[in-house]
């Protein structure tokens, strides 16, 4: 038989999972009404949230009602400011996490495959693991401005290591007997790398990835909560200030809609790239 | 010992100088938790061209040393492993190696894992497409071409293994148990398999395996292994008429041939 796919990538990505796994619990046969279940039950928290506002307990300041915080985002969008924003986070949240990623590849490989490599760094990147980033984030302002650099860093550094982990046992889990197999086709360090390593780490680094993109979202937002002139989570903060409660939570869903889309797109790209864990 | 050692070395199938792999004087010492472990003591052999020999032994015997050592994956403590006359240092294309596990890559169809030793070695594409088609035909696998290894039962999936190692036509084809973990029907249908590719491709093959119906079954000669560490303790011609078929296995010869070697085994 071959060898169990390696894909403890998957472990990190436990919602994903539980989304996926397949209920055996009996429902309705031959008919579609399941799916109806998600949506109908976001009907219902809408509603009460509808409610809980139009009870007159709440100032409308403090739980504006839904209607409200659609005008206010609706508003955002005619003005063009919801977008200039957006875009502002959204360019932070990639370029964090394309550098981030790549460092991590480039240097989990290395830690992977060179065992000195590993010796030195380990414990310095278990050391760095321990700071807590968002407690240096006014440092990283302090050093490197209140600009759009500062919040790339603090993505970067929030997905590198996640991705660092998922990279170094990505390459580790790889079978020595398909090493072996290489080997024995006198594969050269590159076709060893692009037709073993690559693809055989590929579901655990898109498991990270998965990971990472949302934890990026986290970053670029708490960047923009220290010290910035636009993004989204500056918008939050705009908001908080001026009592625009509505702002707020428009941005907040704004926010989660980013995330969400960018985890979609790493799950869209493991579809793809992954088709054959599904084969068996 | 059954009187069969003094068959070592003798001209007819195991002269060393029309052998075209051969081993000299192979001893392996290696580390484990507890200690030096002594996998091969002065082993030798020889390999003639287009033969089949087999290696049997109990368990732990250093057979898969033996055989990852002719393959130069690891090198051993003393001796040295010759190709062509030539010491080997490096894994050699020149030589085919199948695993005890198929070992196939999970994300390669079953036809691109066929063809992967042809991709390393810059074969033009319209060149791959067709030796792998026809491997596929030889292997039996045309209708699995686009498969993935993860829906493969074991048996298919050493068949590609085999077709794998086969597509790059190496001179010497190391075989490792490569049937061990299926089970016993699927075993012995593809040992059948094995003797019709092996009568279209005349390979030199060593292949090591527990089972002495199988090596009887499909090689020119038995070599008999010692618990470790691992020496050469019997070396039989088997004699048997070729094309052999899976019928063979109640032929009385054949039996009898068996039991030869299963005293062999027993004795060390």
């Amino acid at each position: 038989m071959t060898h169990p796919t390696p894909t403890p990538g998957r472990a990190s990505d436990a919602l994903s999972r539980v989304a996926a796994s397949p209920f055996r619990l009996a429902r309705p046969r031959g008919t579609r009404l399941h799916l109806l279940l998600a949506p109908a039950f976001g009907v219902l928290l809408l509603a009460g949230w509808w409610l809980l506002a139009e009870s007159g307990r709440y100032a409308a300041f403090i739980v504006p009602p839904p209607s409200s915080v659609a005008q206010r985002w609706w508003r955002l969008v005619e003005d063009g400011s919801l977008l200039r924003h957006t875009a502002v986070t959204l360019r932070e949240v990639v370029s964090g996490l394309v550098i981030g990623v790549a460092a991590a590849f480039w240097l989990g490989y290395l830690i992977a495959k060179n065992r000195i490599a590993a010796y030195t760094l380990t414990p310095y990147l278990v050391a760095l693991q321990a700071v807590p980033i968002v407690a240096i984030a006014p440092l990283l302002i302090i050093w490197f401005g209140a600009g759009i650099a500062s919040k790339v860093i603090i993505c970067a550094l929030l997905v590198f290591f996640p991705m660092l982990v998922n990279t170094i046992l990505g390459v580790r889990s790889i079978p020595t007997e398909l090493r072996d197999l290489m080997r024995s086709l006198e594969a050269t360090p590159l076709q060893t790398f692009w037709h073993l390593e690559m693809p055989a780490a590929l579901p655990i680094l898109i498991g990270g990835l998965k990971v990472s993109a949302t934890l990026s979202v986290i970053g670029a937002v708490v960047g923009e909560f220290v010290s910035a002139s636009a993004g989204l989570g500056y918008l939050i903060n705009f908001g908080r200030g001026t009592y625009d409660t509505p702002l707020v939570i428009a941005a907040v869903f704004t926010l989660t809609a980013l995330a969400l889309l960018l985890y979609g797109l790493a799950a869209w790209l493991e579809a793809v790239l992954l088709d054959w864990q599904d084969a068996g | 010992m059954t009187g069969n050692a003094d068959e070592r070395g003798s001209p007819a199938p195991g002269a060393p100088e029309a052998a075209i792999l051969a081993a000299q004087g192979i001893s392996h010492v290696y580390e484990n938790g507890s200690g030096l472990v002594r996998a091969l003591d002065d082993v030798s052999l020889a390999l003639p061209a287009e033969s089949f020999v087999c290696l049997v032994g109990p368990s732990g015997c250093g057979k898969s040393t033996l055989l990852r050592i002719l393959a130069g994956l690891i090198p051993p403590t003393a001796g040295q492993v010759l190709l062509d006359g030539q010491p080997i240092l490096a894994p050699q294309r020149r030589i085919g190696v199948v695993f005890q596990q198929a070992n196939l890559m999970p994300w390669r169809t079953v036809a691109e894992n066929i063809s992967l030793p042809l991709e390393l070695a810059h074969v033009p594409p319209e060149e791959i497409r067709q030796r792998t088609e026809a491997m596929l035909d030889l292997v039996g696998l045309i209708g699995f071409a686009r498969a993935y290894p993860a829906g493969l039962s074991g048996g298919m999936a050493q068949r590609v293994a085999i077709g794998r190692a086969l597509i790059h036509d190496p001179e010497v084809l190391l075989l490792d148990e490569p049937f061990g973990a299926l089970d016993a029907l699927t075993r012995e249908q593809m040992s059948g398999e094995l003797l019709r590719i092996w009568a279209r491709h005349r390979k030199t093959v060593f292949m090591v395996t527990h089972s002495i119906p199988e090596a009887v079954l499909l090689a020119d000669r038995v070599l008999v292994m010692s618990p470790r560490p691992g020496q050469i303790i019997g070396d039989f011609a088997i004699p048997l008429p070729r094309p052999r078929s899976l019928a063979l296995l109640h032929e009385p010869a054949f039996v009898a041939l068996t039991e030869q070697l299963r005293r062999c085994i027993r004795s060390a």
